[in-house]
């Protein structure tokens, strides 16, 4: 139809005016290799990105609010057209039956291929990936247990051994066993379980998302990834770091009071660094405290 | 019944026990107002915490007592229970009731020719269910621990082992629940038994089939819900535990519950619902738009019956997309891609009548007039509103915005400058009809600007605030790096929310005055074609005075060859 062949044809300018304001976040990234990330790392757009698969996740952002852009802005040029040439004035009058045609198919038809190649092409494959395609062992993943609670983040690593300790609930304590490891259990011995997510860059991480009370949500905003954390689940998300430095780990769904300042650092290591680091943390603590305690 | 036998019902039969179709659906409107209003006023409470975290609130922060705000500083929970509270009221006890129960109750009898509903004691039930729903929810505020707090969508486990607001809100629920299934059988028994002689399905104003429509998402998507309702009741009350897994541990207690529930079944179920409910809040606010657009723009309305097959569409496509409110509870790419197709495809009959309301602008003649500068900016919101859409449609872009501020900002582009604003349309169009006077036009157009300003302010900010990651429901942003990052355009929105309170005043004075003082006008003050304009202004009890007949399609506007613009569908054609 004549009208509608104008508007998609004009489709083509942007909302962008709006749009653009938020571009320097599109392309930003962190200009330091290594150190905290600082608010002036963050701005109106997308935060930094510090992720091997978020590059996919932002194109497919921009992508869509450059297409949005365009939709908007034909419409706009074709509503504000008709409102100055149609209004209401001596002399002028309605017509009744003015377009005889069929809806404004090549709009439409644009709209739903266009449609479809952002979910085929972009939106299908980035969340299989992200989701369903877990690296397998000889991808030489870290698996990190996160157990979310009212409102703090645990963070459980097998240790040296490589091996989870066996975990149930009678043997929680809040102060010095969060998570109920079954002291009983040798693997368990040198497990690490923290309040700080500490991991390596260029090495795929898979983490293991559940929660001990209420759903929580597993958010980290510099590395594009958020799942749930679901009591009675278990669910798994991966993904590979790409930058160091100190980030935040959110919680994006509301779980009580202090739901606001559920948050956890995320420190991103050098490969070699992260080896030291779990050296320390796996450092058999309470024996020494024992062995103190005997003395 | 004839106007003689009305005139000697009792004042309480007339006006308040009344099985009125008419007098029902105004007090939907005005019970329905009241609660937009007190939703909104809760909003601005929260904008002051969001704006100025830990800042006492000026002037009336005293006001509120210790357990909510101590020296005038919100508490987290009171701010939780104002923005469960928020939601529940404006979408269960503003927008639904004022939709269907007001404009819907009072047009469309009028609209089909009918002297009523089908059932007019089952009318009158569904509204005092409404109100004592209402009552219910209120209440709320005053038990201990304050109103529900764990968001309008009440997840568990964190809402089975909430404070007893919760089981308020549930008891709320199933009796707004109940009021909504009565109404909803009224009006398809109504559109189906009752039209006038002539008035066949595609001579229907767009309006009604948006109402019939929207009847039978709330017959098919509520009973799940008050099932849910019921069971969520079960699980606080009787130590069942539908929602709740085993081994629960609850500040480092382990939960002597039975277990073997699922937290996600709730999510299944209630947004089983709450995905038509979306329809719900933009069908009737389309059908409404569509009356005033064709009406203003003195030509009918372009590709009628495309929009009916849409609304068609839509609604049957609206029961098939609910797990995209769920993509981040573990859900697979298969699921995934089924529920993100769905979507894509719900997109396609929303443009269709979007485009088909755009386009009945082109050779049209239009009229300024305050419903229809209102009816006009529901276009462009509705669009952003949709479009926005989009990226958290797609499950991958999801996984960054989901739960986030850019959520909030979409789904209130849908409902605020967009259904609110066909509320406004709707409320100044049909005035003169309920009143037999119109309301001022000065004061209706300073409404619709400062409206139209302020609601972009308010919610523009949020696509960024969005973008940024920050979550939704934080009781201080600033908690996090980035959301001190974008703390500046959240202060934005909350000066954007007190302004748009302020300009709500015009029309607070404007509706009260122009009632009593308004210019008195005849029964078609707007060279209306539909049938609720050949009844008198107000309409007596029983409607018209002779049964009408309809003889030609909704919107005949500038027919050729006639003196007048308009040929009314009650109108005999000549020889």
């Amino acid at each position: 139809m004549r009208i509608c062949g104008r508007t998609s044809i004009s489709a083509l300018a942007g909302m962008a005016l709006l749009f653009c304001l938020a571009t320097p976040g599109f392309a930003q990234g962190i200009a330091d290799a290594s150190g905290s990330a600082s608010v002036a790392d963050y701005g109106y757009g997308l935060p930094p990105d510090v992720s091997a698969h978020g590059h996919g996740i932002d194109q497919l952002i921009s992508i869509l609010h450059w297409f949005m852009a365009a939709l908007f802005v034909g419409w706009g040029i074709f509503f504000v057209y008709c409102l100055i040439r149609f209004r209401q004035r001596a002399g002028h009058a309605a017509v009744a039956h003015p377009v005889k045609a069929k809806p404004a198919k090549a709009l439409e038809i644009g709209v739903i291929a266009f449609e479809a190649v952002l979910l085929l092409g972009f939106s299908i494959p980035i969340w299989g990936s992200v989701k369903n395609d877990l690296p397998t062992e000889a991808d030489d993943p870290l698996r990190v247990r996160v157990i979310a609670e009212q409102f703090n983040w645990n963070f459980h690593y097998a240790g040296p051994d490589g091996a989870f300790g066996r975990t149930n609930p009678e043997f929680i304590s809040e102060a010095t066993n969060p998570i109920g490891i079954d002291p009983g259990d040798s693997a368990g011995a040198d497990d690490i379980v923290t309040g700080e997510l500490n991991l390596p860059i260029e090495r795929p991480v898979i983490c293991e998302i559940s929660s001990k009370d209420v759903i929580h949500s597993f958010s980290i905003p510099v590395m594009r990834i958020k799942q749930d954390a679901i009591p009675g689940m278990r669910i798994p998300v991966w993904f590979e770091a790409r930058k160091t430095g100190t980030f935040q780990v959110a919680c994006a769904q509301l779980c009580g009071n202090n739901h606001y300042k559920m948050l956890a650092p995320m420190v991103l290591h050098l490969p070699e660094a992260f080896a030291d680091w779990v050296r320390e943390a796996s450092a058999p603590a309470e024996e020494f405290d024992e062995d103190d305690f005997e003395d | 019944m004839s106007a003689e036998h009305d005139s000697e019902l009792s004042f309480f039969r007339r006006y308040v026990f009344s099985l009125d179709h008419k007098v029902i659906g105004v007090q939907y409107t005005v019970t329905a107002l009241c609660f937009l209003f007190f939703g909104f006023c809760l909003m601005m409470l929260m904008r002051w915490q969001l704006a100025y975290p830990g800042e006492p609130l000026p002037i009336i922060g005293s006001l509120f007592g210790e357990a909510a705000m101590p020296g005038g500083v919100m508490l987290p929970e009171f701010y939780n229970s104002l923005g469960a509270m928020h939601g529940t009221i404006m979408v269960f006890l503003g927008v639904v009731p004022i939709l269907v129960g007001g404009f819907g109750n009072y047009v469309m009898p009028l609209q089909i020719g009918a002297a009523d509903m089908a059932f007019p004691k089952l009318n009158m039930m569904s509204y005092w269910v409404y109100a004592a729903g209402g009552v219910v929810m209120l209440t709320g505020f005053f038990v201990p621990g304050g109103a529900a707090n764990s968001g309008w969508t009440s997840y568990p486990p964190l809402s089975d082992i909430a404070t007893t607001g919760q089981t308020v809100w549930l008891f709320g629920m199933v009796l707004l629940i109940t009021s909504s299934l009565l109404g909803s059988v009224n009006f398809i028994v109504t559109i189906a038994h009752l039209r006038a002689k002539g008035l066949t399905m595609f001579r229907l104003p767009f309006f009604v089939w948006a109402q019939l429509v929207t009847a039978f998402l709330l017959l098919l998507a509520f009973p799940p819900l008050e099932a849910a309702g019921v069971m969520q009741l079960m699980d606080r009350l009787a130590g069942t535990s539908f929602f709740l897994p085993t081994g629960l541990v609850v500040s480092g207690e382990v939960q002597q519950v039975s277990g073997g529930g699922s937290p996600i079944l709730w999510q299944h179920l209630f947004w089983f619902l709450a995905h038509p409910e979306v329809y719900v809040l933009i069908l009737p606010a389309m059908g409404i738009v569509a009356e005033v657009i064709a009406n203003n723009t003195r030509k009918p309305l372009w590709g009628y019956r495309a929009m009916v097959y849409s609304t068609i569409f839509l609604g049957f496509m609206s029961f098939i997309v609910w797990a995209h409110h769920m993509f981040m509870t573990g859900m697979g790419t298969t699921i995934s891609a089924f529920f993100a197709t769905t979507t894509m495809i719900i997109s396609i009959p929303s443009v269709v009548i979007l485009t088909a309301l755009l386009i009945s602008l082109y050779q049209a003649s239009i009229r300024f007039t305050v419903p229809m500068l209102f009816a006009l900016a529901f276009l462009p919101m509705f669009a952003i509103g949709g479009l926005t859409g989009l990226p958290l449609g797609l499950p991958a872009s999801d996984i960054h915005l989901h739960d986030t501020y850019y959520v909030i900002g979409h789904f209130h582009y849908v409902v605020a400058p967009g259904t609110i604003f066909a509320i406004f349309a709707g409320v100044y169009y049909w005035f003169p009809k309920v009143t037999g006077r119109m309301m001022n036009s000065a004061l209706g157009k300073a409404h619709f600007w400062g409206s139209f300003i302020f609601m972009n302010v308010v919610f523009m900010p949020m696509f960024w605030i969005g973008l940024a990651g920050v979550s939704r429901r934080l009781y201080d942003q600033t908690a996090y790096t980035h959301g001190e990052a974008v703390q500046d355009l959240t202060i934005t929105s909350s000066w954007g929310a007190w302004m748009l309170g302020v300009a709500q005043i015009p029309f607070i004075i404007n509706f009260f005055v122009s009632a009593r003082a308004g210019k008195k006008v005849a029964e078609n003050p707007w060279d209306s074609t539909t049938l609720e304009w050949s009844a008198p202004s107000p309409p007596p009890h029983g409607n018209f005075a002779t049964e009408p007949v309809v003889y030609r399609g909704p919107y005949e506007y500038s027919v050729p060859d006639r003196s007048q613009d308009f040929f009314p569908q009650f109108t005999p054609s000549e020889g």
